[in-house]
């Protein structure tokens, strides 16, 4: 199953008056999330790619920046093969404000099959993350 | 050279004496006469041994009237059932034959003893017995054929055997000062084929034709034989490779290989040189009937926005009932009484959307059809079977196509324009006026990456893609259905809700809103193929 992944709703960027001054996918001196090379060469088989780089949880995808100052690292929060990141959003940083769900989205992932069910159970459905949104709202106030 | 002359007596003598049958001296002697072949075994064994008598009583006398008229020539070739030609005296000489094991005044052997060459296919295996045999097997298959074509697959120790034989020959020859090329022997499989395919043929009431779509297959086997061949792995092992599936490494073409590149003496020090004799004749393991597929071609409608082209199956469970190919499928299987079928067609749609219009050309190809022959009208009728079995799809222009023409089924996938209609919805409200000017875009050039939804089985790519025409009808603020003309492989439902930004432009983006598709319909796939009946 692919995966994409965006911002949550919850996300500091996300909120009112935070400004994006840039992004960048360059993670560490040597590993850039544009390097990503993925191949497949047949319309017919979808060929194992070895290019492709291999994220884990906790695997950094990209680094934003706010005018405030403030660095944000998105991370992949998945396992699987990164398939693609958005590049639109280093051309245009507003859309991952503007749709942050839709155009700006920040990867493309796709699991292992074998992982995929298990990945998806420890996903949190969409009334599961208000009700931890809601429960963090409430123990702060 | 037809028949055997002066020259050919002492092989004839080597070969008889080393237990090779009468059809197998023939064909080291390089007889070419197939009616030869085709006289009765008897016969022929009869004819051989007069053939040597003659030499010796040639032998034994030195006057020369004892056998007519020093024609070199001893024609065994028969006008009727009668020994005429060779007695030419009226008198049959009861000379003893050196070096001859049956006793003078029995000519003919009671029990035929196994060819060392063939292992008894050009004996046994050309019997009428074996013909009707083989001819039953055909009958009980209820194939509908007008020719045959006939192929058998011999133990591959039988090329060994005949290695021997040609060292042996070769050898013999040679000390007349003659030489004998592996070409000039005639092949077996060729004299088996010259003696059965008359009689398959009279029995079957058809012609044997190279290029029939109909196969008589026979497999034979001899066990008794089979590690003859080992011998080979040794002397070149890279010949033979590890065997798949338990199947035996020592094939027809390893060994026939390795025999090319076996040396000479390397050959004559492990197999022995004349062969020996078996004690059984080969085995036919399997008589098997197979047609050629048929094609049958059409266009298909599709009406059903729940119906899958081919199965969905998904860890054995099927997720959604039938599917566009075995609604089609399925009939003509019972028809034409086909083993499988492999369905194909130019391009196909979604699940949830309909083909309308003229339909999406198809081809069905059917395997080991038993059935191969239909009127117009019979096609006509099985057209109408499916149309009646289904409100899901129908079918129309079916026919019998060549296995050529499915190349133009798929040009049209590539290279043909189709037309669609899509309901699109928007999420901010649009008025006529908003939408006008799509009407007016032609030629519009998309970059579609590999959509999200099929990501998963697809490789990443970006592809071009040509949107041709537009035509709009306004619904509604937030509803209207957009008509397109587009290039053959263009992703619809991505260029009306954009794919996460990675189809541009899309009407999202021309309109300046979200828009997202409520429902699409094929109106046109734009070949011709196949002629419209």
């Amino acid at each position: 199953r692919i995966c994409v992944i965006t911002l949550a709703e919850a996300h500091p960027l996300l909120q009112h008056g935070k400004t994006i001054r840039s992004v960048s996918y360059q993670i560490s001196p040597s590993c850039s999330r544009l390097q990503n090379k993925v191949s497949g060469k047949s319309k017919r088989v979808w060929l194992v790619e070895s290019g492709a780089q291999f994220l884990t949880e906790l695997a950094p995808l990209c680094r934003i920046s706010s005018a405030d100052g403030e660095e944000y690292t998105v991370y992949s929060c998945i396992r699987g093969r990164l398939i693609e990141v958005n590049e639109n959003i280093l051309s245009n940083p507003a859309i991952l404000q503007e749709k942050p769900s839709t155009e700006g989205y920040i990867a493309v992932v796709l699991p292992k099959f074998e992982e995929s069910k298990n990945i998806t159970q420890g996903l949190l459905t969409q009334k599961e993350y208000e009700e931890v949104l809601s429960k963090r709202r409430n123990s702060s106030s | 050279m037809s028949s055997l002359t002066e020259k050919d007596r002492p092989i004839v003598q080597l070969l008889l004496n080393t237990g090779t049958c009468p059809r197998c001296i023939f064909r080291f002697c390089r007889v070419g006469s197939q009616t030869l072949y085709r006289h009765p075994y008897k016969d022929l064994m009869k004819d051989l041994k007069e053939f040597l008598r003659n030499n010796q009583e040639k032998e034994d006398t030195a006057c020369s009237d004892m056998v007519d008229p020093p024609c070199k020539r001893i024609r065994l070739e028969h006008t009727e059932e009668g020994p005429d030609d060779l007695n030419q005296n009226g008198v049959l000489q009861q000379v003893p034959l050196v070096n001859d094991d049956d006793d003078g005044a029995a000519v003919e052997n009671s029990t035929v003893e196994v060819c060392n060459v063939c292992l008894g296919i050009l004996q046994e295996f050309c019997e009428s017995d074996f013909v009707k045999k083989v001819c039953e097997k055909v009958s009980s298959a209820e194939y509908q054929f007008t020719s045959f074509v006939f192929s058998v697959s011999l133990p591959p120790q039988l090329s060994v055997r005949e290695r021997a034989a040609w060292l042996l020959v070769k050898q013999e020859m040679g000390k007349l000062g003659l030489s004998l090329a592996k070409d000039d022997i005639v092949q077996l499989k060729e004299a088996y084929k010259w003696i059965i395919h008359p009689q398959l043929s009279e029995e079957l009431g058809v012609p044997a034709d190279g290029k029939s779509l109909f196969e008589v297959s026979v497999v034979f086997a001899h066990p008794e034989t089979d590690e003859e061949c080992h011998f080979l792995a040794t002397a070149c092992p890279d010949c033979f490779k590890p065997a798949k599936n338990k199947q035996s490494v020592f094939t027809r073409m390893a060994v026939t290989k390795a025999l090319e590149k076996i040396k000479e003496e390397d050959f004559l020090k492990h197999f022995p040189c004349p062969a020996s004799s078996p004690k059984n004749l080969c085995v036919a393991l399997e008589i098997q009937c197979n047609n050629g597929a048929v094609f049958v071609a059409g266009r298909y409608n599709k009406y059903s926005r729940n119906l899958p082209q081919t199965p969905w199956i998904i860890d054995g469970e099927r997720k959604l009932e039938s599917s566009v190919e075995e609604l089609i499928s399925e009939h003509l299987m019972a028809e034409f009484k086909a083993d499988s079928f492999n369905f194909s067609s130019s391009g196909r749609e979604d699940v949830d959307v309909r083909t309308l219009g003229n339909g999406r050309p198809f081809a069905v190809e059917l395997v080991n059809p038993r059935r191969i022959r239909f009127t117009a009208e019979e096609m006509k009728g099985l057209q109408q079977t499916i149309n009646n079995s289904s409100d899901k799809i129908q079918v129309r222009d079916l026919q019998l196509v060549t296995r050529e023409a499915i190349g133009r089924m798929k040009e049209g996938e590539e290279e043909k324009t189709k037309t669609y209609s899509a309901l699109i919805w928007t999420d901010k409200t649009i008025q006529k006026e908003d939408i006008a000017f799509l009407d007016d875009i032609q030629e519009l050039k998309l970059d579609q990456k590999t959509p999200l939804r099929v990501l998963h089985r697809r490789p990443l790519a970006v592809r071009c893609r040509i949107i041709h025409t537009m035509k709009s009808e306004y619904i509604d603020e937030h509803h209207f259905r957009l008509r397109l003309k587009t290039q053959a492989g263009t992703y619809i439902k991505e260029f009306v809700h954009g794919d996460f930004g990675r189809t541009k432009p899309n009407i999202g983006s021309l309109l300046n809103r979200t828009a997202d598709i409520l429902e699409l319909d094929v109106e046109s796939v734009d070949i011709d193929w196949p002629p419209a009946l």
